[in-house]
């Protein structure tokens, strides 16, 4: 391995561990405030102990999301100096808006939220809750601007003596069609994650017959809005799928293992191969017939662009080169994320029936219990091998179409600081992961604490809600 | 060669976060980095956590900010910055998590050793981050070894000389002031006299570094004679970290903290004039020196830039300001003895006066 393969690397494993607790913030935070709202317009004493004690695994994964984002601004300059000068011009505007317009808004609202309680009037903390989950929800959307525009460049020109990109038409990259397909899909996948955490959190505690009020009151709140969440999910992924035949059509090719152009290609369900950029064939191939074009294309013989084409269009455009991305990978990342979405949809889907039915929540059966605490995980794959395969399959690009990932490293910076880096930063980031998991248990085992509501005296232990 | 106004106006809002950063930040740091001198007990401790609690992530925001804002106006500066200064920030990195972490998770447990673990996470991460970030700028307007693409050819150590070494202290002991400032200004009791007792003994040392170093810095110029520009707002740091000192002997805790604030301001107003126009000097050679014109971004670009800034800052400013009206009170050891929590506050606050204007910290009960 090499320099740039390091830094790939430390970009990957720092993007990951920050994007675990991304969804997650985002998506309780406006499940905080969601609570909150509740207990505003009814005063139910359940809805306050719902958005305190949620709102304590909301200020955990504010945390560490907060600290690791750290890193990511900071990255782009530090591993990617040669990219950085090139996409500078426009690549920032969307970071610096982002600091501009949501972290501080996120940032400040929630210091307020922690500490105002019985400092504001109920109503401002309610504005403060909802000012917080706005922030987290703007955030997303000017990062993915700015992802949106290395996967589909857009209101540029190249400056002829620097042979830098420049901005030319800031609509044009706000309003670029690939980020307001991927800001929903990301959104919504947020809330998916979140409503899925705060059902296998409340389903635990329902199984063990703890605060029965407050936890099925948060799985019938949390369920439905998760299965919507879920099917939004899918529906923007299924417009991203179809934006990319065109935009990237490697990147859909090679999350099909599809080699050569096909009418009526099958959807291939599971497929083995070397693990290699041209596997020679594939060693077995599981495929239901025409499924693939047909919904693709809408047309059970419609015809799907295979890799070898696009690779040969693509060095008649940008030159000769190898433009296959790892096919293993987009392969089955795309098949485990489109998997662990459809497994969300089950679950969530079944419980929303079930739960109408009086009691069945409050009595939880063992096997939705064991359903739900395994659905928790199922975001969090999604979520990952999601940005994975949208990252590896549009390699050997770092920029689509115009600056190569292997062109875009820093060239001041020694293989010697990037594995200290990297070592420092697994050490650093496994130890907050082991102490955010353990808090998380602890938090999950405490409980909102027995001596619930404001009418009743409070121990030391309901400290925690302050958090420090 | 000379900037023209929208690469002046981005150089001017860079420096006004930067400068925003440190006097915000600045106490935070301050308060991190004495919470085990200055917090004799939980107590002592949980209160000290609170003066800074609600406000320091917004604080960091000025920062994350900055280096937002480079990127988008002067992307040249930020890669060669970012790359060049490779391990500096990644130690500067590891103390803002350390800290920013140690503040949420020491409340979560009783266990002394978990506290006092936390607690030293806070101390190092807000003391380390202090003394590195004033190397960093004392070696960026010093100049580092860089080549003619504007790669910085520079190891760690070659930024560590006794002039970075010295901007390192002079940070953290105006730091360490602002912080002791502060707390006199937001705690009660035991905790205003110890604060102010430490802030009157530091406050003669941070000046006598601060003065050394602004002196240092004016013959520092390799590229040319004394810039009487950065004299000016020298000079009154100077003066501002002087008079501090005479306010904090005189017990006159607002005073010493503007006056502590305006020091801190008018050193990195200095340090921006002898910079200006470069964005990263070259000791290697004159030549290699990167402008600020050769590192900005586009015009079109600055001035979208400029629409949004002009919009959003004002509104930061304002809901800034509002938040610290807020968490104005002052909190002592008092408040934070008792089994009290937020609830016993919120339950007051609802069977009585909801307009909200309390101004009894929290938990007193």
């Amino acid at each position: 391995m090499n320099a740039l393969d390091f830094a790939r690397l430390q970009f990957g494993i720092t993007t990951i561990f920050h994007f675990l607790f991304v969804p997650m913030t985002i998506g309780l935070t406006s499940w905080v405030a969601l609570c909150e709202t509740r207990w505003y317009r009814t005063r139910d004493e359940v809805y306050l102990r719902m958005t305190r004690y949620w709102g304590r695994f909301m200020l955990i994964s504010v945390a560490i999301g907060v600290v690791t984002g750290l890193v990511q601004e900071f990255q782009f300059g530090m591993n990617w100096s040669v990219y950085s000068r090139y996409v500078g011009d426009i690549f920032g505007s969307p970071l610096a808006m982002e600091g501009l317009i949501a972290f501080f808004l996120e940032s400040t609202f929630i210091g307020v939220w922690i500490f105002g309680w019985g400092r504001i009037s109920p109503k401002l903390h309610l504005l403060a809750a909802w000012l917080t989950a706005i922030g987290t929800v703007l955030s997303a959307f000017f990062i993915l601007v700015a992802n949106s525009w290395m996967q589909h460049p857009v209101g540029y020109k190249i400056d002829p003596k620097t042979h830098h990109a420049y901005l030319t038409d800031i609509f044009a990259v706000l309003f670029n069609p690939t980020a307001w397909l991927a800001f929903p899909h990301v959104i919504f996948g947020a809330f998916a994650t979140a409503g899925l955490l705060v059902l296998a959190i409340s389903a635990w505690q329902l199984f063990r017959k703890r605060h029965t009020d407050l936890f099925a009151r948060s799985a019938r709140l949390a369920l439905p809005l998760a299965l919507v969440a879920v099917i939004l999910t899918g529906i923007f992924g299924d417009g991203q799928g179809r934006l990319l035949e065109s935009e990237q059509p490697m990147k859909m090719a090679a999350a099909e293992a599809l080699y050569n152009t096909t009418n009526g290609a099958c959807l291939s369900l599971f497929a083995t191969a070397s693990f290699t950029r041209h596997p020679k064939r594939l060693t077995s191939d599981l495929c239901i017939p025409n499924l693939e074009s047909l919904i693709a294309t809408l047309n059970p013989n419609g015809t799907l662009k295979g890799i070898n084409q696009v690779n040969a269009a693509e060095q008649k455009k940008y030159g000769p080169g190898d433009y296959v991305p790892i096919v293993g990978v987009t392969y089955w990342t795309f098949r485990l994320m489109i998997g662990a979405g459809v497994l969300m949809f089950l679950l969530t889907l079944v419980g929303v029936l079930r739960m109408r039915k009086p009691g069945w929540l409050e009595n939880i059966p063992r096997w939705f219990y064991v359903a739900s605490l395994v659905g928790a995980f199922l975001p969090i794959i999604a979520n990952w091998t999601g940005w994975i395969f949208t990252e590896m399959g549009r390699q050997p690009w770092v920029v689509y179409g115009l600056l190569k990932t292997s062109q875009a490293s820093s060239t001041d910076v020694s293989l010697a600081s990037i594995v200290i880096s990297i070592a420092a930063y697994v050490l650093l980031y496994g130890f907050l992961i082991v102490v955010g998991a353990r808090l998380f248990i602890r938090e999950i085992k405490h409980g909102p604490g027995d001596s619930g509501g404001p009418g009743e005296p409070q121990t030391g232990a309901d400290e925690l809600l302050l958090a420090y | 060669m000379t900037p023209d106004f929208l690469q002046t106006l981005w150089y001017v809002l860079i420096v006004v976060l930067w400068v925003g950063y440190f006097i915000l930040e600045g106490f935070d740091f301050g308060v991190g980095a004495l919470l085990r001198v200055i917090g004799r007990n939980e107590a002592e401790k949980r209160a000290l956590i609170h003066t800074i609690g609600p406000i320091w992530d917004g604080n960091e925001v000025w920062v994350i900010t900055a280096g937002g804002a480079t990127f988008a106006a002067f992307p040249g500066w930020y890669a060669s910055l970012f790359s060049g200064f490779y391990l500096a920030l990644l130690l500067i990195l590891l103390c803002l998590i350390a800290r920013g972490v140690s503040f949420e998770f020491w409340g979560k447990s009783d266990d002394p050793r978990w506290r006092s673990g936390w607690e030293w996470a806070t101390t190092i991460g807000s003391g380390g981050a202090a003394l590195l970030w004033g190397v960093g700028w004392a070696d960026i307007v010093h100049g580092v070894p860089m080549n003619a693409s504007h790669d910085v050819t520079a190891k760690l150590w070659d930024l560590l000389h006794p002039y970075a070494l010295l901007g390192g202290l002079v940070t953290l002991s105006l730091f360490l002031v602002h912080g002791a400032n502060f707390l006199a200004l937001r705690t009660t009791g035991d905790l205003t006299e110890r604060s102010r007792t430490l802030a009157r003994r530091l406050s003669p040392l941070a000046t006598i570094l601060l003065i050394g170093f602004l002196v240092w810095t004016a013959f520092d110029q390799p590229h040319g004679p004394v810039k009487i520009s950065a004299q000016v707002p020298a000079a009154l740091a100077a003066l501002s970290a002087i008079y501090a000192t005479l306010a904090s002997a005189r017990r006159e805790d607002v005073k010493a903290f503007a006056a502590g604030a305006v020091a801190i301001a008018m050193l990195f107003v200095s340090l921006a004039f002898e910079l200006f126009p470069y964005a990263l000097p070259s000791t290697t050679s004159h030549a290699f020196s990167l402008t600020l014109v050769g590192a900005a971004s586009h015009s079109y670009t600055l001035t979208v830039m400029s629409i949004v800034a002009v919009v959003m800052v004002p509104i930061v400013l304002a809901y800034t300001a509002w938040t610290y009206w807020v968490f104005r009170a002052r909190l002592g050891a008092t408040d934070f003895a008792g089994e009290a929590t937020p609830l016993a506050g919120l339950q007051r606050k609802l069977g009585g006066d909801p307009s909200g204007d309390d101004q009894a910290p929290t938990p007193a009960s």
